[in-house]
């Protein structure tokens, strides 16, 4: 079958908001261990995709694939225990928590307490500042800091599928490349990510596949690459180059 | 361990006031373990999950009733008092699935409703409740200072299971859980927390203490009516008094029951006729200046030469 390499697949997915529908007949694929992008303009339904796929909104008609299996009704809880977990916009942390009870509620659900000491120290690793910080409370860091700490928490559950919703949104350059080179390391070890990102260049220069969303609908779907090229995407999101 | 020292110590205190106080102390020692009950049992949904309820009337009146009810029906005292607070536990359930999705005021607002329905439900159910006309629960074969002793002694015990209780959650899962919600649920929910689970649990288990504390105080008082029970002041209290001493902390709710009990016995008598806006100053004076409540401010005031040096 061609989805058991897929991660996660939505096939014609609808969700609506009460009586407002947001998407429509949604279809894409994540597989194992790829990194993909959802690009598209603000209110296109790109953080409510990953609503969705975390089980923090309910569908309203199509389907929803984890490991081949129907997510139907499912609770966050089912979702993180299907390995995704989810970096929410806005990254919010537990402000009055430090850094390091932060990253360990990523692993809420899990038991196996030497694994996730090990886990905590490789989040260190990959975030060396966080663990200088690590007695800090979570609201006191800087917005780049937060965000690793968001990412971290979301490797703590040992994801098989990392989203990140507006990775770059309102950080300074810098703290945007170390965030890069840690979604690189994160790739290494295995983790299939799905990036929502404003920033359209730097999203298909780090992707493999990218998904165009425009007012609820795939519009496009493709090799990154290959879109960064599309005069038609050039000219609807990256301005005048 | 150092909780546990605190609460045998605080047990300690109250048990001396019959052997050595007056009728007005002990009376005033009642009332204080009936207000650090009440706000023990408030501080499990609004310091621990931060949902604001003012639905504490609505549970105390509830469980003044079913007990009252049961009672005049035969039902001895002790399992009438169990059984009002077993009622409004699932009664809390019930409300809590319907509006614990509501956030902020708007969860303010509903469970503020929930007072005013059951009170009007209570008024108009005579055949059961006498209505307006209120009901009597008569208590026999006692003197009258045998019965303050024992009603001092259940009200004490009722607040050291709280306190206990309070403890026990905060060092559990559930507390922890609970201070996740408060801080921020989204985050929560996306970790898996099952919130809808946990703020109903903190609502039922709130609702549990309220109502046999209710269910207690309508055998003491030995007559309840709806305006009495169901005061939306039962609502008030326990939230100045949590802020008082501390949001979401373990002895913050009894420390602050203390203060406030003191300040109603001392300041209040001499300004009866503006007792209510006295109740709106301290509250609007406490969100100002003291948002953390007393005890964060001694915690403060013993960490200072530590950040100095």
């Amino acid at each position: 079958m061609s989805t058991s390499a897929a991660k996660l697949h939505a096939q014609n997915l609808q969700a609506a908001y009460g009586d407002v529908q947001v998407l429509w007949d949604v279809s894409l694929t994540v597989n194992r261990g790829e990194m993909v992008c959802i690009v598209g303009s603000n209110g296109a339904g790109k953080s409510t995709f990953l609503r969705c796929a975390s089980g923090l909104l309910g569908i309203t008609g199509g389907q929803l694939l984890v490991d081949g299996e129907d997510m139907a009704g499912a609770l966050p809880d089912a979702f993180l225990r299907r390995k995704i977990a989810h970096v929410p916009e806005g990254r919010r942390l537990f402000r009055a928590m430090s850094v390091r009870d932060n990253l360990l509620m990523g692993a809420y659900l899990r038991h196996d307490k030497a694994q996730i000491r090990q886990d905590l120290e490789h989040v260190y690793e990959i975030f060396p500042i966080l663990a200088e910080r690590r007695d800090q409370y979570g609201g006191t860091l800087s917005g780049g800091e937060q965000q690793m700490c968001a990412i971290g928490r979301g490797i703590m559950s040992r994801p098989e599928l990392l989203m990140i919703d507006e990775l770059s949104l309102g950080l300074a350059p810098r703290a945007v490349e170390l965030l890069i080179i840690a979604l690189q390391t994160i790739r290494k070890s295995g983790t299939a990510i799905l990036l929502i990102e404003q920033d359209v260049m730097t999203a298909l220069e780090l992707t493999e596949r990218a998904y165009v969303l425009d007012r609820g609908r795939v519009v496009k779907a493709g090799v990154s690459a290959v879109m960064a090229d599309d005069p038609a995407i050039r000219d609807a999101y990256m301005g005048q180059l | 361990m150092k909780h546990w020292l605190w609460l045998a110590a605080f047990v300690a205190a109250c048990a001396l006031v019959p052997l050595f106080g007056n009728n007005y102390a002990l009376r005033l020692a009642t009332i204080m373990c009936l207000y650090a009950g009440l706000a023990l049992s408030w501080n499990f949904i609004g310091g621990m999950a931060g949902y604001p309820s003012f639905a504490t009337a609505a549970f105390f009146g509830l469980g003044a009733y079913v007990s009252a009810v049961l009672q005049a029906k035969g039902v001895p005292f002790v399992a009438a008092w169990a059984a009002a607070g077993f009622a409004a536990t699932i009664f809390a359930a019930l409300i809590g699935m319907a509006i614990l999705h509501l956030k902020g005021h708007y969860f303010a607002i509903a469970s503020l409703a929930v007072v005013e329905v059951l009170r009007e439900v209570v008024n108009t159910a005579e055949g059961l409740t006498g209505g307006g006309m209120g009901i009597n629960i008569p208590l026999q074969g006692m003197s009258a200072d045998v019965q303050a002793r024992l009603f001092f002694f259940v009200m004490l015990t009722m607040t050291v299971v709280l306190l206990a209780a309070t403890i026990i959650v905060s060092t559990s899962k559930l507390g922890f859980g609970l201070r996740c919600i408060s801080q921020n649920e989204d985050a929560a929910d996306i970790l898996g927390i099952n919130t809808t689970f946990y703020k109903v649990a903190a609502f039922s288990l709130s609702a549990f203490g309220v109502a046999i504390i209710g269910a207690i105080y309508a055998s003491w008082v030995q007559y309840i009516e709806p305006p009495d029970v169901f005061d939306i002041l039962y609502s008030v209290k326990p939230l100045v008094m949590v802020l008082l001493g501390g949001l979401g902390t373990i002895f913050g709710p009894v420390i602050g029951a203390v203060l406030y009990l003191a300040l109603e016995e001392l300041v209040w008598r001499n300004f009866l006729t503006v007792h209510a806006a006295v109740l709106g100053a301290l509250i609007v004076a406490l969100v100002l200046f003291l948002p953390n409540g007393v005890g964060a401010m001694f915690r403060q005031w013993r960490k200072r030469p530590a950040v100095q040096s």
